[in-house]
């Protein structure tokens, strides 16, 4: 019990809930499959709920759902121009899965997915190859001057393609580690600070004062995770805008 | 659903109500809940612009952006030449190779991360618009 509290890494243990198996895979009902069928529904059951009422001066869950809505319009039509907004499901219900992902890691003894690389880089691959499937759809074999800079002398060309090609490839990758990276460091700080108060509070009087150190930095922690969360959803949203950008203009 | 746009025009809405309201008093508590509406949306834009110019300055932030981007590079420039070793049987050529084309797509990748070289996108965009002059931007 004791070497389970301070162990910050426990939080992220899979475990099966509804054990199932089909021929080789593994297609177990877990923890992590809860919360992100949870995510959903919460979400879903939000914006439902909240837009309702269709009221003309909205209320405040309906003023809450509209800003959402808006707040990610704007983004995408920023970054990818008014012809972005056929993407706009897609980005928008990305942003409402991370950011609702992440906002319940925060609450003591749930599970965060994001905080699993599997869970984000699926995420990062359904933007991907939105963007390759749509690009090569639209712009056929243009799509892949993408990777063909001009202004380059001719013999630098195959070089140049190489790299931006595996610049391209990375990108699933970085999208995916960004966001799990700053989940997963982040719950184990905070979980870290957390087994401070509870190792110095049981030795004594001493301890007690002491503990006040990590309990005033676990809150402060706390209210910054928060704010990666958000800041982490957002970051994600913005780039898928910019890589569905590149699709959606991969240049003439 | 949302059918509107709530972002830019929360004004015309209820203006267009306050046509067909009746009561000038309710049409004096309107004008003030908009007054209201419109100041809560200025604020949150201006923390949102806050966070943006923030966002990029926030210490961690920017370290696991760089870190990510170019470890990224790195791995998929090593994934790719295992792969062609593999299929090649090429080893150890195509594994060096890729290695090292991954680390240039690494420093790409972190430069392209800090703004310092321009999009693929946008350098090709800018060089199609005025074609003729090939834009070298890897200077700035």
């Amino acid at each position: 019990m004791a070497a389970d509290k301070v162990d910050p890494i426990h939080q992220f243990h899979i475990t099966k809930i509804l054990p199932i198996q089909v021929g080789h895979w593994d297609v177990s009902f877990t923890n992590s499959s809860l919360f992100m069928a949870v995510v959903v529904i919460l979400t879903t059951a939000f914006l439902v709920m909240a837009t309702s009422g269709r009221s003309v001066v909205p209320g405040r869950w309906q003023l809450v759902a509209e800003m959402s809505y808006s707040f990610v319009a704007n983004t995408l039509r920023d970054a990818a121009g008014k012809s972005g907004m056929k993407f706009f499901p897609l980005v928008f219900s990305l942003f409402m899965f991370v950011l609702v992902a992440n906002l319940l890691g925060m609450i003591p003894y749930f599970f965060t997915i994001t905080s699993h690389i599997i869970v984000t880089f699926c995420l990062a691959m359904l933007v991907i190859l939105t963007v390759v499937i749509y690009g090569i759809w639209k712009h056929g074999f243009h799509f892949f001057g993408l990777f063909v800079p001009s202004g380059v002398p001719a013999a630098l060309i195959p070089l140049v393609t190489m790299i931006e090609v595996i610049s391209f490839l990375s990108r699933p990758i970085s999208l995916s580690v960004r966001l799990f990276a700053n989940m997963l460091a982040g719950h184990i700080t905070l979980k870290v600070f957390a087994g401070f108060i509870v190792t110095l509070s049981a030795a004594g009087a001493v301890g007690m004062a002491g503990s006040i150190l990590p309990l005033a930095m676990a809150v402060a922690l706390t209210a910054l995770e928060f704010l990666v969360a958000f800041l982490q959803a957002y970051v994600f949203t913005v780039l898928t805008c910019m890589y569905l950008n590149d699709a959606i203009h991969p240049g003439h | 659903m949302i059918e509107r746009s709530p972002g830019g025009d929360p004004e015309p809405k209820p203006a267009k109500r306050s046509a067909a309201a009746t009561s000038p008093a309710e049409e004096a508590a309107l004008a003030a809940r908009l007054e209201r509406l419109g100041e809560s949306l200025e604020a949150r834009r201006t923390a949102e612009e806050a966070e943006k110019s923030r966002g990029r300055s926030s210490g961690f932030g920017r370290a696991t952006k760089i870190a990510s981007e170019f470890v990224a590079g790195v791995i998929v420039g090593g994934g790719v030449g295992w792969a062609i070793d593999r299929g090649l049987g090429t080893a150890p050529w195509g594994m060096i190779l890729f290695v090292l084309l991954g680390f240039a797509a690494g420093v790409l990748n972190v430069l392209r991360a800090e703004g310092v070289v321009a999009d693929a996108g946008v350098r090709l965009r800018e060089a199609g618009r005025n074609s003729g002059t090939p834009t070298d931007r890897s200077d700035g």
